[in-house]
C-alpha cells in the first residue's frame, strides 16, 4: 500500500485544545483526559499532541522532532542538520515501552539554530531557512522526515489511540502553556507516523477534523507561493494557508478566519461601505485560500490558537472558558471531564473563529519560568 | 459549365394527405426549397437547395413535413468518404476554397465526455443547494499577490480593475455582420438580466447597445472595425482578438454585399465594401508588440477596464499564453478547435487547432509552475455544450467560459451550418431585414436568460455534490475529475487520475 503522500486518504477525527492565557505551565494529562474522552472518534490509526512551552531551556532554538525509518535515514538528515545548523542538543525522544503503540520508528530531538554564516548566505531570515531545511528532508531524504519544528514546542504523534499516544510519549512529565490533541479515524490503513496529526511547521501546529473538498484548488495556490505538499493532507495545506496568510502576508488573526471561512456575498452586501470595499477584495484576491467543505481545526500559532468551523459548520466545535483557561473541543463532553464548572460554553458559528491569545503584560513571566521538562 | 455531380444532401418528405398548400413552407424558405405547382396544385420540394435548417418543419401547420438524410449513397469506402469525394466535385466546379461555418463537425474524440465528476459519500457531506449558500459568482482580472491593511483596516493595496460576474458564464465575440441586430440586442440584455457579459465581437458596437456597456466585452480585433474612444469606454472590458478556434492563424472577410448602412456605420467603414480583417494584428508580431496594444488600450481607458486577450487553442498555447500574462493581459480567452464560427474556410475548420480540454489544463499548469496564475484569469471557449462541460472546465483551470454556439442554439439555431450563405432562416446569421425579423429579440433574450439559469441551477448541484458551497473552490480542483478510457499520456496533460484510482 502506498504511503501517505502518494496517496489521499480521508479522515474524520476528535480534537481538542485547551490554552491557560496566563502563560502558566500545566502537565500534558489535562488534554490526555480530555481527548480520551473522545476515544470512539477515533480509530486507533492516529493520535497525536502538540505542546507550547516545554523547551523553556532551549527556546531560542528550534526543536526538530525527527521520524527515521532506519539508521542510514538519520545519518543523511544529520549530515545536512550540522552543516547548516550549530545543534545545542540532540537525544533520543523519551517514551516507553506501552502494549498499544508498534512499529515505532527512530525518533530523535534537535535544538538547533541556523548557523550565522549559512544564513547570511542564504540571504533568509531564520524562519524562511529553516522551512527550506524541513522542506528538503521532507522531500529528498527517504525515510525521514521533520514532523516539528517551531521553537519552545514539540509534536508528539504516532499510529495509535491518542492516549496510548500520550502514554508512549511520557507526555505527562511535560509541562506547556497551551496543548493541542488529536484522533484519527482515516479511512484505510497507510500505518505511517508521520501521517498522525497535528501537522507542524515552525510554530504553526493544525488539528483537524474534516475533508477539505477545496484541497487541490487550496494546494494549487499554495505552489504558487513556494509550497510543497509533501503529505497530502488537508491538515498540511490548512497550515500552510494560515502560514501563508500571518506569516507572509501579515494579515491580522481575524481576517486570516475571513479567507479560510469568508463571508457569504450576500453578507458583504449587506456591510458598511468600508467593510464592504475590505471583504470584497479580499474574496477576491482570496478566493482560492477558502477552505471548502467540512471542517473544524485548531490552529496554534505560539501565542495562542484559533478554533474555527467551516462557514456552513458541517464539523461538530465547542468551546468554554474558566478564568484565563480556554478551552476547545469536537464535544462538550472533552471539555467538562476536564474542566467541571465552566464559567460558558459556548457551540461557535458557522467560521466564527475562536480566538485564544496568552495575555501579553505575562509574557515575560511565562519565558522566565523555569520548568525542567523530561 | 459541365452537369453538377452533386446529388442532394437531404430529402424533403412531404405528407400530401396533411399538406394544405398553405405556402408557409415557401415563405419561409430562403433558400427557395419549396414552390408551389399550379399545374399539379400542389407544392413540390427541389431537395438540392435544403440545408436541413427544419424552419419549414416547424412553421408547417399541419406537420407535414418531414426532412432526413437523402438515402442516396456511394458504394461504401471506409477511406472515400461521402464528405471527402462530394468536396472534391464541389472544388472541381468552382475552384474555390470550401466555406463552411459552425464548429469543428469531424469525429474527433470529445474529452468533456471522458471525464466524470466526484461526489461526496460519507466522509464529507454533500451540500443541498436548496437549502444551503452556494456561491457562483467570480471576478475576472489579474489579481494581487496578496492584500495590504493598514492598523485600520483601510485596503491600500491598489486592486487592478475586474469585471464582476454572477456566474462563471459569458456570451463570446460574435460580430454585428456575423449575427443580426436582433440577435445581439437579445444577447446583450440577456447579459444585463443575469449579471454577465456578451461580446461584440470585432464588428463594433451598435449605438442602441451602448446603454448595455456594463455588461460588454468589446473586441479589438486586426481590421480595427469600430474602434474609437468611446467604443472602448463604453464597454465593461476590451479584448484583444489574436485569433479564433474555427479558423486559428486565418483572418476574416464580411462580404460588401452584407454591408448595410447599419453595419457601415457600426464599424465604421464604407458601406457596400469588404470588411477584411488580416490574418495577423499588423502592428503585433511579436509578443511585445502586443504589450504594447495591450498598454495603448489601457491608457485609452486610463486603466479603468480590463484588457484581455484572445487567442486560438494552438500547439503551443502554453508557452503563448504564458507571455500574453507577462505582456499585462488582464484575462486571456482560449478557443478550443471545436470554437464555432460565422464563415471559415473547412479545412481550416476541421483540422486547425487543438481541443479546449488540452489547451485549459496545460495553460492552467504552465502558469502555475511560473507562479503566475492568480495574476491574469483563463476564460476557456470553444464548444461548451452543458453545465457539465462548465464544471470540468473549472476545474481544469479555468475562471468562467464564453458560450456562442449554445446561446445560439437557445435563440432556434438548427447547427445546418450555412452562417456564411447569409441566408439564416432563424434571423440568426443574416442580415436580411425580413429573416432578421423572425428572431424576436424580446423572446429570444429570455430564452437565453433561462438556459444560463437552468446551468447555474445545474452547476450548483453538482459543487453542492463535491461538498463545495464556492465556485472558487472548484478552480484547479483537477482531483473532483476522473478520466475514464483515456491513454495516461492524454491522463497526464489533463493532469486528471484515471476512473477508480
Amino acid at each position: 500500500m502506498l504511503k501517505e503522500g502518494y496517496v489521499r486518504i480521508p479522515s474524520g477525527c476528535a480534537i481538542s485544545g485547551i490554552i491557560d492565557r496566563t502563560g502558566r505551565l500545566f502537565s500534558g494529562q489535562s488534554i490526555t483526559d480530555s481527548i480520551a474522552t473522545m476515544h470512539d472518534r477515533s480509530n486507533g490509526l492516529g493520535g497525536g499532541f502538540a505542546a507550547y512551552g516545554i523547551y523553556p531551556d532551549f527556546k531560542d532554538y528550534f526543536a526538530f522532532h525527527m521520524f527515521y525509518d532506519d539508521l542510514i535515514a538519520k545519518q543523511e538528515t544529520e549530515n545536512i542538520l550540522k552543516a547548516d545548523y550549530i545543534v545545542a542538543l540532540e537525544e533520543k525522544i523519551p517514551t516507553r515501552k506501552t502494549a498499544h503503540i508498534k512499529n515505532a520508528p527512530l525518533i530523535y530531538r534537535y535544538f538547533a539554530i541556523p548557523k550565522p554564516e549559512k544564513l547570511k548566505l542564504s540571504e533568509l531570515d531564520e524562519n524562511e531557512f529553516t522551512i527550506k531545511f524541513v522542506f528538503n528532508i521532507n522531500s529528498n531524504i527517504p525515510g525521514a522526515y521533520v514532523f516539528s519544528s517551531g521553537k519552545n514546542m514539540g509534536v508528539f504523534k504516532a499510529v495509535g489511540y491518542p492516549e496510548d499516544v500520550a502514554n508512549f510519549y511520557k507526555l505527562e512529565s511535560y509541562k506547556g502553556y497551551m496543548w493541542l490533541a488529536h484522533g484519527r479515524f482515516p479511512t484505510n490503513t497507510p500505518g505511517w507516523w508521520g501521517g498522525a496529526h497535528p501537522f507542524n511547521l515552525l510554530n504553526i501546529s493544525v488539528v483537524h477534523n474534516g475533508e477539505l473538498s477545496s484541497y487541490d484548488t487550496n494546494r494549487k495556490y499554495l505552489e504558487e507561493f513556494g509550497y510543497i505538499c509533501t503529505l497530502q493532507t488537508d491538515t498540511e495545506v490548512a497550515a500552510y494557508i494560515f502560514d501563508l496568510l500571518l506569516r507572509k502576508h501579515g494579515l491580522p488573526i481575524e481576517l486570516a478566519c475571513k479567507v479560510v471561512a469568508s463571508p457569504l456575498w450576500k453578507q458583504v452586501e449587506r456591510m458598511s461601505p468600508k467593510e464592504k470595499f475590505l471583504y470584497t477584495n479580499l474574496k477576491v484576491i482570496y478566493g482560492r485560500a477558502l477552505l471548502n467543505g467540512p471542517f473544524s481545526m485548531i490552529i496554534a500559532y505560539g501565542d495562542g490558537f484559533i478554533a474555527i468551523n467551516d462557514r456552513i459548520k458541517l464539523r461538530p466545535l465547542t468551546a468554554a472558558k474558566k478564568g484565563d483557561m480556554i478551552y476547545v473541543a469536537s464535544e462538550e463532553s472533552a471539555i467538562r471531564q476536564i474542566c467541571k464548572n465552566p464559567e460558558s460554553v459556548w457551540i461557535p458559528r458557522g467560521g466564527e473563529p475562536v480566538i485564544a491569545e496568552l495575555i501579553r503584560d505575562n509574557e515575560k513571566e511565562m519565558y522566565s519560568t523555569k520548568e525542567v521538562t523530561a | 459549365m459541365s452537369l453538377s455531380y452533386l446529388t442532394p444532401e437531404f430529402k424533403v418528405l412531404r405528407d400530401y394527405d396533411k399538406c394544405i398548400n398553405c405556402k408557409v413552407c415557401m415563405r419561409q424558405c430562403s433558400f427557395e426549397v419549396h414552390s408551389y405547382d399550379e399545374d399539379l396544385d400542389k407544392m413540390v420540394s427541389n431537395d438540392m437547395n435544403c440545408v436541413n435548417c427544419q424552419r419549414c418543419v416547424l412553421l408547417c401547420p399541419t406537420q407535414a413535413l418531414t426532412i432526413i438524410k437523402h438515402p442516396q449513397t456511394f458504394k461504401e469506402h471506409a477511406n472515400w468518404t461521402y464528405d471527402a469525394i462530394r468536396d472534391i466535385y464541389r472544388q472541381a466546379e468552382t475552384g474555390g476554397v470550401l466555406l463552411s461555418s459552425m464548429g469543428n463537425d469531424r469525429p474527433y474524440p470529445v474529452y468533456w465526455d471522458k471525464m466524470v465528476i466526484n461526489a461526496s459519500q460519507v466522509t464529507n457531506p454533500s451540500i443541498d443547494p436548496l437549502r444551503e449558500p452556494m456561491e457562483l459568482r467570480v471576478y475576472l482580472g489579474r489579481k494581487p499577490d496578496r492584500i495590504e491593511i493598514d492598523e485600520n483596516l483601510n485596503v491600500k493595496t491598489k486592486m487592478p480593475p475586474q469585471l464582476k460576474l454572477e456566474t462563471p458564464i459569458m456570451f463570446s465575440a460574435m460580430s454585428y455582420g456575423s449575427i443580426s441586430y436582433n440577435a445581439h440586442a437579445a444577447l446583450a440584455r440577456a447579459a444585463e438580466e443575469l449579471g454577465i457579459l456578451y461580446n461584440t465581437g470585432e464588428g463594433g458596437l451598435h449605438k442602441d447597445f451602448r446603454k448595455y456597456g456594463k455588461n460588454t466585452i468589446v473586441q479589438v480585433a486586426s481590421g480595427r472595425f469600430g474602434v474609437d474612444r468611446e467604443y472602448l469606454n463604453t464597454a465593461a472590458a476590451i479584448e484583444i482578438k489574436i485569433g479564433q478556434g474555427a479558423k486559428p492563424g486565418i483572418g476574416g472577410h464580411l462580404p460588401g454585399e452584407k454591408v448595410s448602412e447599419d453595419i457601415s456605420a457600426t464599424r465604421m467603414i464604407p458601406s457596400g465594401s469588404d470588411a477584411i480583417s488580416p490574418a495577423p494584428h499588423h502592428d503585433i508580431y511579436s509578443i511585445e508588440d502586443l504589450a504594447q496594444l495591450i498598454y495603448s488600450l489601457k491608457e485609452a481607458t486610463d486603466y479603468q477596464k480590463p484588457v484581455g486577450v484572445k487567442i486560438a487553442a494552438v500547439n503551443n498555447v502554453a508557452a503563448i499564453a504564458s507571455g500574453i500574462a507577462r505582456a499585462g493581459a488582464d484575462y486571456i480567452a482560449i478557443d478550443g478547435f471545436r470554437g464555432g464560427t460565422g464563415a471559415a474556410p473547412k479545412r481550416i475548420r476541421d483540422n486547425v487547432g487543438i481541443p479546449i480540454e488540452f489547451a485549459i489544463a496545460a495553460v492552467d499548469a504552465r502558469l502555475r509552475s511560473e507562479g503566475i496564475r492568480h495574476t491574469v484569469s483563463l476564460v476557456a471557449a470553444g464548444s461548451i455544450r452543458n453545465s457539465a462541460d462548465i464544471v470540468k472546465a473549472i476545474a481544469l483551470g479555468a475562471d468562467a467560459v464564453y458560450i456562442a454556439t449554445a446561446a445560439l442554439i437557445a435563440l432556434g439555431c438548427h447547427m445546418c451550418q450555412k452562417c456564411h450563405t447569409g441566408k439564416c432562416n432563424w434571423g440568426i446569421a443574416t442580415q436580411d431585414p425580413n429573416l432578421v425579423k423572425r428572431l424576436n429579440p424580446e423572446i429570444g433574450y429570455k430564452r437565453l436568460v433561462n438556459l444560463v439559469q437552468a446551468w447555474s441551477h445545474e452547476i450548483k448541484e453538482m459543487l453542492g455534490g463535491m461538498g463545495i458551497n464556492d465556485i472558487e473552490s472548484l478552480k484547479g480542483n483537477r482531483l473532483m475529475l476522473r478520466g475514464i478510457g483515456m491513454t495516461q499520456k492524454e491522463l497526464d496533460i489533463l493532469g486528471i487520475l484515471a476512473a477508480g484510482e
